[in-house]
């Protein structure tokens, strides 16, 4: 069953570009990238679109359909209501290669500055033991695709370009809470780092990161929340403090 | 002339996933500057989508299993076609490699006791894959991602130090390039965000390009796996081997249309799934194949015994190698017992609670959902065949992982050889690890070796390779490389698939024949920033000569075996057994050859039962066998007495000795 | 692409000047949330400052809202921890204890920061809705950076909960002993889901357990962190819910106490 549907492309580079009308053929069952595959082999061949698995597990297709930041292989086209013109655009956030490309390396250099696992040093290979219920909050934020669509659609960088320099953003907040809850990672002082150098305090809650996690990884409330917690811990709790100076002073 | 940016490395690894990064940690933690390209961004290549989890013999929830016991399994899966050596290797190292990945950060899901706990898997008797849920390839990437990143970091710390490790991510390898007197001096590509040319000057090319399915239809594979790496290395020089072995997991969803082919993943049966056809019965038991007769179970009660007391019952059909499932479920559609969209059932509904499901299975349960409008925890699945993996690749020395072509290493599914006719599940994931260290350690070594005497590239070897990759462009409204490209899978899904007969391959290399034509004149429009069209130009040009390897060896073989099934040729033929095809370039065609395959040494051997191994081997090897293995003091000498089964590649045979495991 | 920069330009996004690209109705949730929150400040406010009907004689029914009364001006009755402060004028409400507490409680309460952030501040108003904001800093600086102190007012809370739960306990003594009316239900229902309110608190789960790196050596505060998990999931819904029960309980006390209509009694 086929039926000839409205597209709203936005086609471009850094120096411009605008949305483009296609008129395309959707099929039962299809998602909005094999809608865009079809453009491409029928219409538009040089359309620049990235891609990877289709199946929603490599986090490459991030685009922003009908103003909403999704994966495109794991948007069905059934969501949308028959006559409804679909509109795909990049994603805002980041600077744009080409049509629904964009240049994602803000990601990769933010994850660049979060200090590795740091490894117990007295164990060997092999002689690692961890209990599953220690494991599974760091899991959690492990299942991340690194869509970086939460990237994307906070705020704070999102209608702020200068908040780049200072802010690491949600996917790395989670990977400092990862690190943090890690049974085995020995640095003290991921709350420290998440606070003065990835810019933990810009993040108002306001929870649209764990709106747009295609993992429904709940990026605010297990990742980012206990993290603000942590850093309350050892910076605005007098209780905790006054106990970890008493406690000093014993041991 | 086109402007070309001119790098310099000691190794280039070609390919970033679990495969080509390992390989890149080891080179890099052996002090060279090493450089790690791939095609799409740093972390998504296509091992994160492995699911089900990586083989090691740890024996952390069985305690009797060993690496000898990995290794037989591996042989049998692969129908005793595997590079002895290989499947050796992998099986002792394998533990050590996941242990590893631990120190990097990975997070396996845990035993009661805290170890990491293992999983049941078809063709595997014990539980043995570490896994996170179903998305343990997840895991593996993300983990060797920021353990290279980790290094980085160091690096970023002492600027002094000797090796670094960069990435390049978004660059397409279109031809490795030798220097004078055929060895590797470097690899031409071109960034795709800018099309601008790259060129990697190095002596030591580590290929880690994974696999070929985007040649098929129906596929389980992404767009990057178009066979790079196996078209880089014919046109270098290398050979292929066992490239008419092709894996069609019996488990791909079958609708709605457009998602056909993707995974659902072994684990679903491995954790108490079972197959039904429209009649509501279990017809896996009807396909239990002679050969392994004696270890799966002949009821359903006792089938079902054996998720919770493994010791004392024998393992379902369902747990059966890929082929034979595959093959089963393929016979039932054709019987008219299929699905509605022509598949089989597959139900884990009736067999655990919701929650469990949920729990065990929970990207299964989102990709039902949110593809196919299916509750997984309430109905059945539809599944059929879908292209997965290939079995065949470079032609590398185990040990070394090392190529025909000085310089060039191969690892990971782009390498041959380690998996015989059929591969094991979760034993892929396990061969990248294994065989990517060892890749990046050779290649490191063989980088030292020549560090005198560095090979250089000639200048008009890359102005051959600029002039093919901008060929698209010169030309002008010639062929659509879309349709090209759709043709083409529909020729091998059609005439090169799960079922082959030799008219159909006749035809197929007929079609291919004219495809390749059609291809020269394939032309592009727009230009070379990010213009997907060219990119395929090129890759096309790559999947036309690994499909005509596939069908050309899959011609010659004259039996069925793993992943390749003649309609014509039914049956199993010891004869065939002892030997490998191997494909090879000469000029602008395929030549295929035949070679004895490696035979493995009696201590080895002496690991099966002499009852096993006579459903496999021929009258004349059995012989030397029998008088062989009633010799009491065999020890050491059971290396020569194996070579006399086929004389295998030197440094194969030659090093029989127990590697021992780190 | 990664770590090796292609140049050193400075790359611009696509231009796309539109504020949004949604299509759906995403300013109907920031809306109703004003709307809400209005609606119970106007309430709350009236009636923080009302200084009367705040005690059922017959039954020893307490508003919340006035709870703990402290002061000599309250009825001797309604103060059940005694009147150690002085009359207050007009402009004081009675429950000056408690009050600001809870205002803070919820003010700082990571719920209703992203409410309010995003339905009067519009910072966002919706995802991927631009800002009108030029300037963003967050909870960096001050006096946003107080959001952090937001543990002690759960400090407070947890106290003034068990008062209220002390309150709506004492209301089944009446001036003739023991008795139940629909006054007793709605006080003890209010008070119940204030536990459920305050013990789903964010700050309440890190610190029963969240903090914690090893669950399996604590198993008890294991076990204590999965159920306040188990609450925390729905924190947001308890956030509305006990503002709706607040005004409810209070109204009823309220008519009642101004004899609007009487108590529904069940026994006694
Ligand atoms: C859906 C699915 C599930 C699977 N599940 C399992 C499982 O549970 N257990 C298991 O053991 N195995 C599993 N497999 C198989 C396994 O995932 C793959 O065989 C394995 O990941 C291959 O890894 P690799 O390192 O060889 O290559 P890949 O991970 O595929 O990486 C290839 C890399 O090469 C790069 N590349 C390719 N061509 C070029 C070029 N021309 N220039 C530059 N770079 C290039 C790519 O960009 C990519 O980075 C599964 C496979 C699939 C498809
Ligand atoms: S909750 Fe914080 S990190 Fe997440 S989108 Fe909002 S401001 Fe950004
Ligand atoms: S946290 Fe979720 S939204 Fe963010 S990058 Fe990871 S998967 Fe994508
Ligand atoms: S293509 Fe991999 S997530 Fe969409
Ligand atoms: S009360 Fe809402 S988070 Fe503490």
């Amino acid at each position: 069953m086929s039926t000839m549907r409205d597209f709203r492309i936005w086609r471009g580079d850094e120096t411009g570009g605008a949305l483009v009308d296609y008129q395309v053929e959707v099929n039962e069952g299809e998602v909005v990238l094999d809608v865009i595959h079809r453009l491409q082999a029928t219409q538009a061949p040089d359309l620049a679109v990235r891609w990877n698995c289709k199946a929603g597990k490599c986090g490459s297709c991030s685009a922003e359909i009908n103003g909403k930041p999704r994966l495109m292989c794991m948007t069905r086209m059934s969501v949308f209501a028959p006559d409804e013109t679909v509109t795909v655009t990049p994603l805002r956030t980041f600077p744009v290669i080409r049509d629904l490309v964009t240049d994602v390396s803000y990601n990769y250099e933010k994850a660049r500055q979060i200090p590795a696992f740091a490894p117990p040093p007295d164990l060997r290979p092999g002689e690692y033991r961890m209990m599953q219920v220690d494991v599974e909050r760091s899991q959690e934020f492990r299942k991340c695709i690194e869509c970086f669509l939460c990237q994307n659609t906070c705020h704070v960088t999102r209608d702020h370009e200068e908040n780049k320099r200072v802010f690491a953003g949600p996917r790395l907040f989670i990977r400092a809470a990862e690190l943090d809850m890690h049974p085995l990672d020995t640095r003290k002082d991921r709350k420290e780092f998440a606070q003065a150098e990835q810019g933990l305090g810009y993040c108002n809650i306001t929870k649209c990161c764990t709106e747009v996690c295609p993992e429904h990884i709940k990026i605010t409330d297990n990742g980012i929340i206990p993290m603000k917690e942590r850093v309350v811990d050892r910076r605005y709790d007098p209780l905790v403090w006054l106990g970890s100076k008493i406690f000093r002073r014993r041991s | 002339m086109t402007e070309i940016e001119r790098l310099s490395f000691d190794v280039v690894v070609i390919g970033a996933g679990g495969a080509g990064l390992r390989a890149a940690i080891e080179a890099r933690l052996h002090g060279k500057r090493t450089a790690v390209v791939c095609k799409s961004l740093f972390g998504k290549a296509h091992t994160v989508m492995a699911e089900g989890g990586a083989a090691a013999a740890m024996g952390n929830v069985n305690p009797r299993d060993n690496w000898k016991v990995h290794f037989q399994d591996t042989m049998r899966g692969g129908k005793f076609l595997n590079h002895w050596r290989m499947a050796e290797l992998h099986a002792k190292e394998a533990p050590d490699r996941i242990w590893e990945l631990e120190t990097y950060g990975a997070l396996f899901d845990r035993t009661p006791d805290g170890k990491i706990s293992q999983r049941n898997f078809g063709g595997h008797q014990y539980p043995r894959l570490a896994h996170v849920g179903d998305r343990t390839g997840l895991e593996l990437i993300r983990t060797l991602q920021q353990k290279v990143v980790a290094l980085q970091q160091e690096d970023d710390a002492n600027p002094d130090s000797d090796g670094c490790i960069e990435v390049y991510a978004e660059c397409t390898i279109t031809e490795i390039l030798l220097d004078e007197i055929g060895r590797v001096a470097g690899a031409f590509g071109y960034r795709r965000e800018s099309g601008q040319f790259v060129l990697f000057q190095a002596p030591a090319v580590v290929l880690a390009t994974g696999g070929i399915g985007k040649s098929y239809k129906v596929t389980s594979n992404s767009w990057e796996y178009t066979g790079d790496g196996h078209a880089l290395a014919l046109r270098a020089g290398a050979s292929l081997v066992n490239m008419e072995f092709v894996q069609f997991h019996p488990t791909g969803m079958v609708w709605p249309p457009s998602v056909k082919g993707i995974l659902v993943t072994e684990s679903v049966r491995g954790d108490g799934g079972v197959l039904l056809n429209s009649e509501g019965r279990r017809f896996m038991f009807d396909y239990v194949p002679d050969v392994f007769r004696s270890q799966y179970a002949e009821t359903e009660e006792e089938a079902d015994r054996w998720y919770d007391d493994p010791d004392n019952n024998r393992r379902p059909p369902e747990l059966l190698p890929r082929d034979e499932v595959a093959r089963a479920i393929n016979a039932e559609v054709k019987a008219g017992r299929g699905s509605p969209h022509g598949g089989v059932f597959l139900d884990v509904s009736t067999r655990m609670p919701a929650e469990v499901i949920r729990r065990r299975l929970p990207s299964m349960y989102h990709q039902f959902k949110e593809l196919a409008d299916v509750d997984i925890t309430a109905e059945p699945m539809e599944v059929g065949p879908t292209c997965h993996y290939v079995m065949g690749g470079v032609d590398v020395d185990p040990d070394s992982t090392a190529a025909s072509v000085p310089g060039l290493f191969a690892a990971g599914e782009v390498a041959g050889g380690m998996h015989g006719s059929n591969r094991l599940g979760g034993n892929s994931l396990s061969d990248l690890l294994v065989f990517g260290r060892r890749a990046g350690a050779a290649a490191a070594a063989y980088h030292s070796s020549v560090v005198g005497d560095l090979p250089q590239v000639p200048e008009s070897a890359v102005a051959a390779a600029v002039e093919t990759a901008l060929a698209p462009f010169a030309t002008e409204s010639g062929e659509n490389p879309y349709a090209l490209q759709q043709e083409l899978q529909q020729v091998m899904n059609d005439l090169v698939g799960i079922i082959r007969r030799a008219d159909e391959l006749e035809q197929a290399l007929v079609r291919l024949a004219e495809l390749k034509e059609r291809a020269k004149k394939v032309s592009v429009t727009g230009g070379r920033r990010y213009n997907p069209a060219w990119h395929l130009a090129l890759d096309l040009r790559n999947m036309l000569l690994v499909s005509e390897c596939v069908a050309r060896a899959a011609l010659e073989r004259k039996e069925s075996r793993g992943g390749h099934t003649r309609d014509d040729y039914p049956d199993m033929d010891p004869a065939w057994r002892r030997i490998n095809l191997v494909c090879s370039l000469r000029g602008d065609t395929v030549v295929v050859e035949h070679r004895p395959l490696p035979a493995m040494p009696v201590e080895l051997l002496r690991l099966f039962d002499i009852e096993e191994l006579r459903k496999y081997m021929t009258e004349e090897e059995l012989a030397v066998l029998e008088s062989d293995m009633t010799e009491s003091a065999i020890g050491q000498s059971g290396v020569e007495a194996g070579a006399e089964f086929g004389a295998g590649r030197s440094g194969s045979t030659a090093d029989g000795k127990e590697g021992t495991s780190r | 692409m990664t770590t090796t920069a292609t140049g050193t330009e400075v790359r611009s996004r696509a231009k796309i000047t539109a504020r949004t690209l949604r299509t759906d109705r995403w300013w109907l949730a920031p809306l109703l949330t004003v709307l809400g929150l209005l609606a119970f400040v106007v309430y709350a406010t009236i009636r923080a400052f009302m200084g009367r009907y705040y005690w059922v004689d017959d039954y020893h029914y307490l508003t919340p809202f006035y709870s703990p009364c402290m002061s000599q001006s309250c009825i001797p009755e309604a103060a059940h921890f005694g009147r150690p402060l002085p009359e207050f004028p007009g402009f004081i409400p009675l429950a000056v204890i408690s009050l600001p507490f809870l205002l803070a409680f919820r003010l700082t309460c990571y719920y209703y920061r992203r409410a309010y952030y995003r339905s009067f501040w519009l910072s966002p108003p919706a995802c991927a809705v631009a800002e009108p904001h030029a300037k963003y800093t967050g909870e960096t600086r001050f006096p946003l950076v107080l959001q952090n102190f937001h543990r002690y007012f759960f400090y407070a809370a947890l106290i003034i909960s068990l008062i209220n739960t002390y309150d709506a306990l004492l209301a089944f003594n009446t001036a003739d002993g023991f008795g139940i009316g629909l006054g007793n239900l709605i006080l003890l229902g209010n008070v119940l889901l204030l536990w459920a309110y305050t013990l789903s608190c964010h700050s309440c789960r890190h610190i029963v357990g969240g903090r914690l790196r090893h669950f399996s050596r604590h198993p008890v505060r294991y076990w204590a962190w999965t159920q306040v998990s188990k609450l925390n999931a729905r924190h947001m819904q308890f956030a509305w819910i006990t503002l709706g029960t607040l005004v409810l309980t209070d109204a009823y006390v309220m008519a009642v106490s101004a004899e609007w209509f009487s108590d529904l009694r069940f026994y006694n």
